[in-house]
């Protein structure tokens, strides 16, 4: 803000701080809310984890949080996989058409509403009984295009020749892959990886939809929901400060790995 | 890689498969609920009709789709505003500090949705920070409903998606040539006027994107309605919900998915004929200073 007159300065720095007040306080409260003895936002009775220690005897809340997990690694692990390779696959041809790049943009554009009640029909006429294995099936939709952006971003840059030169040189294609390609692109895979667990763990209407009838494949999201819904605990304070932190981690990992998936 | 077109379309294929078979049939089949009849003991009868479509229309729900609209079209015109201010302040922030204010308005927006609403929730209910704040004060009276509104729902669409629209129009305001500004002040043009005439014209893509994408996220949306509206506010989301969910009317639930995904491309295509222009303006501004 250097040739800027001082008051132009200042307006400036108060538009920041009120912005960042908005965006922070409602989280910090909910942040400071879980540490506080008595649960309830009208009066500070103290430091404790005692929410945090009851979190840990819910078993609701422990089997959402597993189901959330086993969701999340697997169809994390699955989209980075398929979404790495088309990638690469659509990095190396010099041309494609625009309805591959709509198909590919779409799962990141598409309602979630449209997509959970699309997957409702379809998994239902198909007779499939519903669970985790599909939520996983839905969610991998979504992951994979995620992956697939961040991977491309990073071979924008990727010089195609070296891959010639090792194929020139007689190495196999999974020894050119493992031994040229995938270093280059190792840092955007986790990054993706990380972007689609996070996705994963957070995601909410999907799940919801494509989990099917009965408590056994209730997600942490749906558990969230469901308590929300019920009214204001305190549970849900420290239940929704780990989980932020969670995902707050995973994504600053992912950034620092790959700066330029979330700005710059 | 000219050599190798089959092998990229090997590589392709597991997840274009995927995709096809998770995404695209689904919502093709969706598109054909949409055509069929509910049965009777609910189910769906397959007899072909347009009736579906016709409700839509219905003045019940059509009312609806405006009142979704009209939520959805304010909360996009506040976020654009504050998140216009805020990309513009961070813009102008000192060079190495530009990344790290961007990090933190955008990090927000990576941690859980359904926490995001629920942190309003705890700030506006009865007892909540703001009636403290307020009894602090020395207010004695009843305590404000803030929750359950029409307003609840608007600052908390605007709360989740604000950190998209300051990284939207960050964008081109950070590629903002300083020289066209200064031009624009050396001929004599008032601050305001360089802002309306050059700069604002010149970001109008970045505008544009963080709109649409408040716009299209808050019109489908059915979590922050249920949540901080209490299930007053009824939104397209609620709606399709309903159908799929309580009401058992599959095809008309369908029918109402299909306007919504109409509702979308509209604004992806207003969006892209409002970015096309900016850019025909971003070529007669560079030339302008050219010359």
């Amino acid at each position: 803000m250097a040739e800027r007159s001082p008051a132009t300065r200042r307006t400036l720095w108060l538009v920041l701080s009120l912005v960042f007040a908005f965006l922070y306080i409602p989280i910090a409260v909910l942040v400071a809310l879980s540490f506080n003895e008595g649960g309830l936002p009208t009066a500070w009775s103290g430091f404790s984890l005692k929410w945090y220690a009851s979190l840990a005897g819910n078993s609701a809340i422990l089997s959402a949080a597993l189901n959330t997990l086993i969701v999340a690694l697997v169809s994390t692990a699955i989209a980075t996989l398929l979404g790495t390779l088309l990638a690469i696959g659509i990095e190396m041809r010099r041309q494609y058409g625009r309805g591959l790049e709509a198909l590919i943009f779409a799962p990141m554009i598409i309602p979630d509403i449209v997509l959970a009640i699309a997957l409702l029909s379809f998994f239902s006429m198909l007779n499939l009984t519903m669970g985790l294995h599909t939520i996983i099936l839905a969610h991998v939709v979504f992951n994979l295009a995620f992956v697939c952006s961040v991977v491309r971003a990073r071979l924008k840059s990727f010089d195609w020749s070296i891959v010639e030169a090792s194929a020139d040189l007689g190495a196999s294609a999974l020894t050119t892959f493992r031994r040229v390609t995938l270093p280059v692109i190792a840092p955007a895979v986790i990054a993706g990886a990380l972007l689609a667990f996070t996705l994963s763990v957070d995601e909410f209407i999907i799940a919801f939809f494509t989990a099917g009838a009965g408590r056994s494949s209730t997600t942490l999201p749906m558990q969230i929901y469901a308590m929300i819904r019920f009214g204001i605990t305190p549970e849900i304070n420290a239940l929704a400060t780990i989980v932020m932190a969670v995902s707050i981690t995973a994504l600053t990992l992912s950034q620092r790995l790959n700066r330029g998936i979330i700005g710059q | 890689m000219k050599h190798l077109p089959s092998r990229s379309s090997l590589l392709m294929a597991p997840a274009l498969v995927w995709l096809t078979a998770l995404m695209v049939v689904p919502c093709a089949l969706v598109l054909a609920l949409a055509f069929f009849r509910r049965g009777i003991y609910g189910g769906i009868e397959y007899t072909f009709t347009l009736e579906n479509f016709g409700l839509v229309f219905d003045p019940l729900y059509a009312g609806i789709f405006l009142n979704s609209a009209r939520i959805a079209g304010t909360a996009t015109l506040i976020a654009v505003v504050i998140g216009y201010a805020a990309a513009y302040a961070i813009s102008a922030a000192p060079r190495r500090l530009q990344p790290v204010f961007l990090f933190f308005a955008v990090l927000p927006f990576w941690s859980n949705y359904l926490i995001r609403t629920y942190a309003w929730i705890v700030l506006l209910n009865r007892e909540g920070l703001i009636t403290q704040l307020l009894r602090w004060f020395g207010y004695t009276g009843e305590p404000p409903s803030m929750l359950y509104t029409e307003g609840a729902v608007i600052a908390g669409l605007i709360y989740n998606y604000l950190p998209f629209v300051i990284l939207a129009c960050y964008a081109p305001l950070s590629r903002l040539n300083p020289e066209l500004a200064e031009a624009s002040r050396d001929l004599g043009a008032s601050a305001m006027t360089t802002f309306r005439r050059v700069i604002l014209p010149l970001t109008v893509p970045g505008i544009a994107a963080g709109a649409v994408f408040v716009f299209v996220l808050s019109i489908g949306n059915f979590v922050t309605p249920a949540l901080l509206g209490g299930g007053r506010f009824q939104m397209i989301g609620n709606l399709v919900y309903d159908q799929f969910l309580t009401a058992n009317d599959w095809p008309f639930g369908a029918a109402l998915a299909m306007a919504l995904i109409a509702i979308m491309l509209l604004v992806l295509m207003a969006q892209a004929l409002a970015a096309n222009r900016a850019s025909g303006h971003a070529a007669r501004a560079g030339g302008d200073t050219d010359g």
